[in-house]
């Protein structure tokens, strides 16, 4: 955001700032305590969601991160246009509103120390969904965890393949996982952290083939959606069903780890890479 | 900025596609996913019965149980040995039950790769066919890691050291085609559709109504001809024009031509080369701006 821009804002009256409402309990945080928090509830634990840079803040030494593969943007190469306008009007809108221009930001860091290569969903951003360009910056990050022999962790927050691409995006799962599996020939460690909502060909794909699949609690985790199910099986689901605590007991989930903890734990696991 | 684009294209697409650019085609996509699902349409026991010999059905996935949505087994193409894969919904309704319309579960897919790593244990080449409105949304798929099961298959298969060729036949139904079609040879035939969701999903969710799912079958880009010229697949298997049901023989005739001519054109290829051009093609696909 240029200095302008924020200079107009800073004039507007604060007042829709002063508390968030909790989307798990319903209780009304002070901002400052929220923020301070961590986006986390304080009465409920809820995790609510965070941006791409909130997060590399959080998990990142400070000033280590090193952004790559930013030059990648989606095309609208299909020309698809549905009741709402064109893909390529949403794609304008989506920069404008979350500042990136895809759906991951990636690069590499350090995390308390030890050297890795990530990637970092941004839910804002058509909903985190996997476009070409999110696919490339994916491989690539991949592709450079892969020549530099570093660990590759990849912080997932994504509906789903984004549908106004048609099958080039869900080629993208072929695409991320081909990265994922070169990793794996070369025995270099893949840690795939699951935010919430992590579903359809995003966990279908690269977030369920971590050698460690890490979760922060509560978040929902799933193939289909709970609508489409219910609507299969003719009746309703577990309160529970697609959730981080519902995967962990299916065996599906290493751990998981509450947001305050996941750089500590980051640090931990990458500590046993004895290589 | 520049477009960056999948750039491994085979000469017969090539050909294809500008033979594809003279003859406009006045069939809607909607049409064809009518095509794509006629009750008659052959399915993958059809073709085993005429394009494949000596098929040998293996079952189980080793783990959880044998779900009849995939099968798979050895089986021979003229003088050629491989490993057939693909789904199969069946072709009546007591079929369609017993085999959930070809829409598989884990344990389908977890068969699948066993076969697969079967295949490489044998040396054989593979072939999946591709026949699915999508993999199971139910409850005990999920359960049991619906999703892990097709990302595991995408990846592993990635890593598979013999020749893989994925022949869409009818349906290409989303995560649940993929999780059975990184193949090194796409092929597809005319009135087959290839989709990353359904097109009623798709107006469901961005028209609001699923009475919209011709336009969303349109814009989606889901038929062959769409896909051959996004460089997504590398052949199309032309069917008579009423579509495939209308002749089983020539059908199965002209898949199998096209079966062996490329497995002919996979079979003097190193591993290495072969997983070095199966990277290359997965890494080319897509389209994106470069600043
Ligand atoms: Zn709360």
């Amino acid at each position: 955001m240029s200095w302008y821009t924020k200079a107009i804002e800073e004039k507007k009256p604060q007042k829709k700032a002063l508390w968030i409402k909790c989307k798990g309990c319903g209780s009304h945080i002070w901002e400052s305590e929220w923020s301070d928090n961590m986006s986390v509830c304080p009465n409920c634990n809820y995790h609510c969601s965070m941006t791409a840079h909130q997060r590399i803040n959080l998990i990142f030494d400070k000033g280590s991160f090193r952004e790559l593969f930013d030059n990648i943007s989606p095309v609208d190469s299909l020309n698809f246009t549905d009741l709402k306008g064109s893909y390529k009007d949403k794609i304008e809108a989506n920069k404008k509103k979350s500042g990136i221009s895809e759906a991951v930001i990636t690069g590499h860091g350090k995390i308390k120390g030890f050297d890795l290569v990530t990637a970092i969903m941004d839910f804002r951003f058509l909903g985190g969904s996997l476009g070409s360009g999110t696919g490339e910056k994916i491989l690539q990050a991949a592709n450079f965890a892969y020549d530099y022999g570093l660990p590759y962790i990849v912080f997932s927050a994504s509906g789903g393949a984004r549908m106004q691409e048609g099958v080039l995006s869900l080629m993208q799962m072929a695409k991320t996982c081909a990265g994922v599996a070169r990793l794996n020939k070369k025995n270099i460690p893949f840690i795939s952290v699951l935010l919430n909502p992590t579903t359809g060909g995003v966990t279908a794909s690269y977030a369920m083939m971590g050698d460690l699949n890490i979760a922060e609690p509560g978040a929902v985790i799933g193939f289909a959606g709970r609508r489409v199910i219910e609507q299969t099986i003719g009746e309703k689901l577990p309160e529970d069903f697609q959730t981080a605590e519902y995967l962990l007991e299916h065996g599906f989930i290493d751990s998981i780890v509450q947001r305050k903890d996941m750089k500590d734990y980051l640090a931990n696991v990458l500590s046993y890479y004895n290589r | 900025m520049v477009v960056a684009t999948g750039v491994k294209v085979l000469d017969r697409a090539k050909k294809q596609r500008s033979s594809l650019n003279k003859k406009a085609r006045q069939v809607s996509a909607w049409d064809i996913v009518k095509i794509s699902r006629h009750p008659q349409r052959p399915i993958l026991q059809d073709y085993i019965q005429r394009v494949f010999t000596n098929f040998v059905e293996l079952h189980g996935d080793r783990a959880f149980g044998d779900d009849t949505a995939i099968i798979g087994g050895f089986a021979q193409i003229g003088n050629q040995k491989v490993m057939l894969i693909g789904h199969n919904k069946g072709k009546n309704t007591t079929e369609h039950i017993e085999r959930n319309f070809g829409m598989a579960k884990p344990e389908g897919y977890r068969k699948a790769l066993r076969l697969m790593k079967l295949a490489q244990r044998f040396n054989l080449p593979i072939i999946t066919i591709i026949d699915t409105p999508g993999a199971f949304p139910g409850l005990e798929a999920e359960e049991r890691g619906q999703a892990e099961s097709i990302a595991r298959n995408i990846t592993e298969m990635a890593n598979i050291e013999v020749p893989i060729i994925s022949m869409v036949i009818g349906e290409g139904g989303s995560g649940g085609a993929l999780g059975i079609g990184v193949g090194d040879r796409i092929l597809m035939l005319s009135n087959a559709i290839y989709s990353v969701i359904s097109p009623e999903g798709c107006a469901s969710i961005l028209w609001r109504d699923a009475k919209f799912a011709p336009d969303a079958a349109e814009a989606l880009k889901i038929t062959a001809h769409a896909l051959l010229k996004n460089d997504i697949i590398d052949e199309i298997i032309e069917e008579p024009a009423e579509g495939a049901h209308a002749d089983y023989e020539k059908i199965a005739a002209d898949v199998k031509r096209s079966l062996i001519r490329n497995l002919r054109s996979l079979s003097d290829i190193s591993v290495y080369e072969l997983l070095e051009q199966r990277f290359e093609k997965y890494a080319a696909m897509g389209k994106f701006a470069v600043d």
